[in-house]
């Protein structure tokens, strides 16, 4: 039995030692080296370019500007494409672009022989624009007279949905209702993976192939194909080991533009490797969304009708888009329950750097929202606020009509058990009552609603080969992408479990070459699990049937009384082992009447989805007149099934966890109002977590079996980053009184609400 | 590949005088985590460089006979954190420097770097504005010393002509004798972060313990350089040593401070701060004096 | 192109070469010896991928000029292993702990964990934590490093 247990990563020996090759480590010294000349203002149209003093530079081998590209228009989001041109996303890119929309936006290329040389012709390129007044804030985009970003989308509203349930307006008729209304606000933020996106690319053959950092090689084969006007399978991406993606690399970033300028050079081999400050300026960030949130309860608590309205900030171009704040109000419409319901989600266009996928997809933003307000109720109402979300939270049975997907088990209330015994809720309750003193201390939680990859909206497909060696030990390859979080050892798992070969036996071919691996679209969505696992038990049966056939006429016993176990052929009426599979495997290779050189190979078109839920419970402690937060205790539980790797499963959630509370306390992305340029863009100004800023990070998990998965797994790459930040906010309204809507909950923003309540 | 024109690589203190003057254009690399992230970032690009890492003489941490503690520039954080003379005379430096960055950068920065880039929020500063440390500077005419206060001219520019160098940082025996000081530094995270606002008091009481003899209390980030509370510490000297005495030194400090308002942080929260930091800080430092508050 | 000789044991070994004096020591480790364990992250000295030892200190090698590694011995996650492929003890227990996620970090906090490990001290949890803390990591929490670390030192004291 492989599934459930803490097998240790099949990568871990080459990243211990130093041996796993990323990109970089296999890119040779002296490739090329592109650099992207960016615009120094926020929005407007370029007139001219001087490149001939850059071009006098040694070492400088090309200059490509916006006004010599091919004029392709394509999206660059990790999406499966989609036949039908309603459903496709928004082409909005060009390779470089002489119309631009926020500071730092691709206008030129430099190819030089070394990196220096590179760098000062940049310097050396000077641009004339014609500068259009900008907008950083999505409320004030919308704005009539605003500056129009895209010109084809009124009010730079890229998109409005709507969810709505019941009669809202007939609801709120009702005697005694009590209205709750609050404005919640989220900050731009950035994945922050420690390997910067890098790609490099040559060609070969009449073709390109591109060597990349992404999470969904398949996608950018096609993208970049669109980019550059060229069928499909002339690009071949390869994808070695990557360094954390985390959403940034579920989008085509700079491969489009480094397949075009190997191209231009002879095919000769070109790198473009991203720096810190432009993974920040000009990679994708997490969607800052600010939440209206109306709700009409009744004196016990009952929620009647809730409204919600959520503009999220999309930056310069659109990327995943409105998927985002899509997802936010189905995650409204669902988690708690209520006669009537109305959502609406507006993805606005402004000219910061563009909003793409980022650890779970909207939740964060509107799960802030949520949970903050229905603390606040709690509150106002006087009620437990762990009682007033049980009596209103998604019951047990409730199917949704649009996924289908069913709240099979009683996972929330089961997780918060946990939770609340972890952090002695009871007891700290009732200790942090009625504090003085500059020093408080408080608890609180959050619970939260989350889905498992991306049907019905999107495609959901994994295709899976495996081929059996000589020695009875297999090589496995499929289109789901390791990029850190573990994926390649729970698939070996999963293919040891269902096989009945020992889990060392199976070799996952990490490194994925869109000409070699089967069709997968990529790491995203807290899918891998989930979707790979149907592939992969489909295929393994594929594959055992085979082995089986030929183990009845090895051993002339009937395939019903055969089975794989521990990687022999075993008879299974009296469990003897007739011969291992590798024995079998060699007969067959080289068997002069029956050879076969045995491999499955299958694609599962996956149409389901599975809810996963879970909760966070903190502990913190207020220093208010240095206005600051320390989080002293911390614990997610998560119901994502069943685990097929425990130990994985728990690292998983630490990160979230760390990722959460950064978003919580001290990550934003700032940007110059003066002139749109990103204030704060590296590691020393943008606040993320080291060890020193959070505790001991507690992660639980509760395991209802997934019926509708191949392993009973379901979500959960995603789900740990979502309610650690309304948990620590409402622990600083516990310990203080004192609620603030807006994050980061950072010194800035606790000083000038303890100022207005009058503790400082 | 950093964007290096030219550079020099010294080999004693007298050459490194003669390179610069040789090279008016040559900019100073020490421990290079300042000057190599200028040059990166392309402000320093194309620059010529004058190394003097490998200056081995100017590290280390000696006592003179009359007891001045000398400071050699090129001695690491972490060296001055581990030194047994700084543990015993000086704590509070060896503690504010073990602040700086993170373990990696506090091993290759230096204390005459943190010093001489001019900036307000070194955390070194703070600490060697309130212990009257003397900056001791080499150049082409020999040998001058000039009082810490005096060094910094502006946000980023010190007292050092072009051809000098610093070559110790010296502190005389009455600025630390009896003395007892601490250092708070205020970041936005625990570690690999500036100051907001970083705050060093330190406090000499009498016999008994119940008077301040003399307090001092230096800032970084409070202004465009290091500074004093000068007139929150006479408040101070000759007060009893009382929790009401030192609050209202603290609000006294804000008397003499001059923060502004930047995207890192508003003068307001960077006000609040200052008091309360001095405030914890000199009741702190009272407290290792020995005195009870 | 200004060129100095650079002498130095790497990995217990007496090397020479000549290098760029532009270059920084990540440049020279990975380019002119191939010691590709020494990542790039930041290239200002704020995330820790690129930390080596330097004469048993850390050192984030990007903001170190590969000339001043004249004369110096340096230690990379490549000089760890054994004759055989045999793990460190510290490697040993990031695989254990679940420490390793995507690995990019993961050389340059176990070159941290060695000079902390080779001190021969016990320290404090927070002691520990400060002693870590000039890495960043986004996928771990540093919750199994920091179990990881803890773990080694304490079994080195003969503790565990």
């Amino acid at each position: 039995m492989a599934v459930g247990v803490s097998e240790k990563r099949v990568d871990a020996y080459e990243k211990v030692t130093g041996r796993a090759k990323y990109t970089d480590d296999l890119a040779e010294k002296n490739m090329l080296v592109a650099k992207v000349f960016r615009s120094t203002i926020a929005n407007g149209v370029v007139k001219s370019i001087d490149t001939s003093e850059a071009e006098k530079i040694p070492g400088v081998v090309k200059i490509i500007t916006c006004f010599d590209v091919p004029q392709y228009k394509f999206p660059t989001a990790g999406h499966p494409w989609s036949t039908d041109p309603a459903h496709q996303d928004v082409a909005d890119r060009l390779l470089l672009t002489s119309r631009v929309r926020y500071y730092g936006d691709d206008v030129a290329a430099v190819i030089a022989e070394d990196e220096v040389a590179a760098n000062r012709a940049i310097r050396a390129i000077k641009a004339e624009y014609e500068e259009y007044p900008f907008v950083l804030d999505q409320i004030e985009a919308m704005q009539d007279g605003a500056p129009q970003i895209h010109e084809e989308y009124k009010n730079n509203i890229l998109n409005h949905t709507q969810i709505y349930n019941g009669d809202y307006d007939e609801a709120i008729k009702e005697e005694g209702l009590i209205k709750f209304e609050g404005w919640y606000d989220t900050a731009t933020v950035q994945h922050c993976h420690i390997e910067n996106h890098i790609c490099y690319s040559y060609m070969e053959q009449g073709r390109i192939v591109v060597v990349s950092s992404t999470q969904i090689p398949h996608i950018i084969r096609r993208i970049v194909g669109q980019a550059l006007g060229i069928p499909w399978g002339k690009v071949r991406i390869i994808k070695p080991y990557i360094g954390g993606g985390f959403g940034n690399k579920q989008d085509a970033l700079y491969e489009p533009l480094c397949a075009y300028l190997t191209t231009q050079v002879g095919g000769r081999a070109v790198k473009l490797d991203m720096t810190r400050e432009e993974t920040f300026a000009c990679n994708r960030v997490r969607h800052a969304i600010r939440v209206h949130l109306i709700t009409y309860a009744r004196p016990d608590g009952t929620f009647v009708a809730r409204k919600c309205e959520s503009f999220s900030n999309q930056g310069a171009y659109t990327s995943h888009g409105h998927s985002i704040a899509a997802k936010g109000i189905s995650a409204f419409s669902q988690i708690y329950r209520s006669k009537a319901s109305q959502a609406d989600a507006y993805t606005i266009y402004t000219n910061r750097a563009t909003a793409g996928a980022m650890r779970a997809y909207g939740i964060p933003q509107i799960t802030f929202a949520m949970e903050s307000h229905v603390e606040d109720i709690a509150k106002a109402l006087k009620l437990d606020s762990i009682k007033l979300r049980q009596k209103n939270m998604m019951e047990v049975g409730f199917t949704d009509p649009f996924s289908k997907n069913v709240n099979y088990f009683d996972s929330l209330n089961q997780c918060i058990a946990k939770g609340r015994e972890y952090i002695h809720w009871d007891e700290k309750l009732e200790k942090y009552k009625n504090q003085t003193g500059p020093i408080r201390r408080g608890i609180g939680m959050s619970i939260f609603w989350y889905n498992t990859a991306v049907w019905p909206i999107s495609l959901e497909t994994s295709s899976c080969r495996m081929v059996l060696n000589q020695d009875g030990s297999i090589q496995l390859q499929i289109g789901e992408t390791e990029i850190g979080q573990g994926s390649d050892t729970a698939f070996a798992q999963m293919a040891s479990e269902t096989l009945g070969i020992k889990f060392e036996d199976v070799h996952v071919i990490s490194t994925q070459d869109t000409d070699v691996t089967p069709f997968g679209t990529g790491s995203y969505a807290s899918r891998q699990t989930y979707v790979a696992g149907f592939s992969i038990r489909q295929t393994a049966e594929l594959l055992k049937e085979k082995i089986l056939k030929h183990a009845n006429e090895l051993t002339r016993m009937p395939v019903y009384n055969l089975d794989i176990k521990d990687g022999n052929i075993v008879r299974t009426t009296d469990n003897k082992v007739l011969m291992t599979l590798g024995e079998l495997s060699t007969e067959v290779l080289y068997s002069v009447t029956n050879c076969e050189h045995i491999t499955a190979e299958s694609t599962y078109q996956c149409k389901s989805n599975a809810y996963s839920f879970g909760c966070c419970f903190a502990e913190i402690e207020v220093d208010i007149p240095l206005c600051k937060i320390k989080v002293l205790d911390i614990v997610n539980v998560h119901d994502c099934g069943k685990l097929i790797n425990p130990q994985l499963a728990a690292a998983q959630v630490h990160g979230g966890m760390s990722m959460a509370i950064g978003y919580a306390l001290s990550e934003q992305m700032l940007y110059d109002p003066k002139t749109g340029k990103p204030l704060n863009n590296n590691l020393l100004d943008y606040k993320l977590s080291t060890i020193m800023d959070h505790p001991h990070l507690e992660a639980e998990f509760v395991e209802n079996y997934e019926p509708t998965s191949a392993y009973g797994t379901k979500a959960l790459g995603e789900p740990p980053a979502v309610p650690a930040a309304p948990a620590i906010r409402n622990a600083l309204l516990n310990a203080t009184g004192v609620s603030v809507n807006e994050l980061p909950l950072n010194p800035h923003k606790l000083f000038v609400r303890f100022k207005e309540e009058g503790l400082i | 590949m950093y964007d290096i024109k030219a550079l020099y690589e010294a080999e004693s203190v007298e050459n490194a005088v003669q390179l610069l003057t040789e090279h008016p254009e040559a900019v100073i690399i020490a421990g290079g985590s300042d000057v190599l992230i200028k040059m990166r970032e392309g402000k320093l690009a194309g620059c010529e460089l004058v190394s003097i890492y490998g200056l081995d003489e100017l590290r280390g941490v000696t006592m003179e006979e009359d007891g001045t503690i000398r400071i050699r520039p090129l001695t690491s954080f972490s060296h001055i954190t581990k030194n047994p003379i700084i543990q015993k005379y000086i704590n509070v430096l060896g503690e504010a420097v073990d602040m700086v960055g993170g373990p990696q950068i506090r091993n290759i920065g230096t204390i005459g770097g943190n010093t001489c880039n001019g900036v307000t929020s070194a955390d070194s500063a703070s600490t060697l504005h309130a212990y009257d440390a003397i900056m001791e500077i080499t150049g082409p005419y020999g040998v001058r010393t000039v009082p810490i206060h005096d060094f910094y001219i502006s946000a980023g520019k010190v007292d050092l002509k072009h051809g000098e160098l610093l070559t110790s940082i010296l502190i005389k025996k009455e600025s630390y004798e009896n003395y007892y000081g601490h250092y708070i530094k205020y970041a936005m995270r625990n570690a690999m972060d500036i100051a907001t606002t970083g705050c060093s008091a330190n406090v000499k009481l009498s016999d008994d313990k119940k008077t301040i003899v003399s307090a001092r209390i230096a800032y970084g980030v409070a202004a465009p350089v290091p500074i004093r509370a000068k007139s929150a510490e006479e408040f101070l000297n000759g007060k009893e040593a009382t929790a009401e005495n030192i609050a209202a030194f603290a609000k006294k400090a804000l008397d003499d401070v001059n923060p502004r308002t930047s995207w890192r942080a508003s003068k307001e929260l960077r006000l609040q701060l200052i008091e309360e930091l001095s405030k914890r800080a000199m009741t702190e430092a009272v407290r290792l004096a020995g005195g009870e508050i | 192109m200004q060129r100095k000789l650079v002498k130095c044991t790497i990995n217990g070994k007496y090397t020479e070469t000549v290098v760029d004096v532009r270059a920084s020591l990540t440049d020279m480790l990975r380019n002119d010896y191939r010691l590709t364990s020494v990542k790039k992250g930041c290239e200002v000295g704020e995330c820790g991928a690129c930390n080596v030892l330097i004469d048993g200190e850390c050192f984030n090698s990007c903001i170190y000029l590969a000339i001043w590694a004249d004369g110096k011995e340096i230690k990379t996650v490549e000089g760890l292993l054994g004759p055989n492929g045999e793990l460190s003890d510290i490697q040993q227990a990031f695989i254990d702990e679940g420490a390793v996620q995507c690995g990019f970090c993961t050389p340059g906090f176990i070159m941290t964990a060695l000079e902390i490990l080779e001190s021969g001290r016990e320290y404090t949890d927070d002691e520990l934590r400060k002693l870590l803390s000039g890495h960043l990591c986004r996928c771990t929490g540093y919750e199994n490093i920091f179990n990881a670390v803890k773990k080694t030192m304490l079994k080195r004291l003969g503790k565990l």
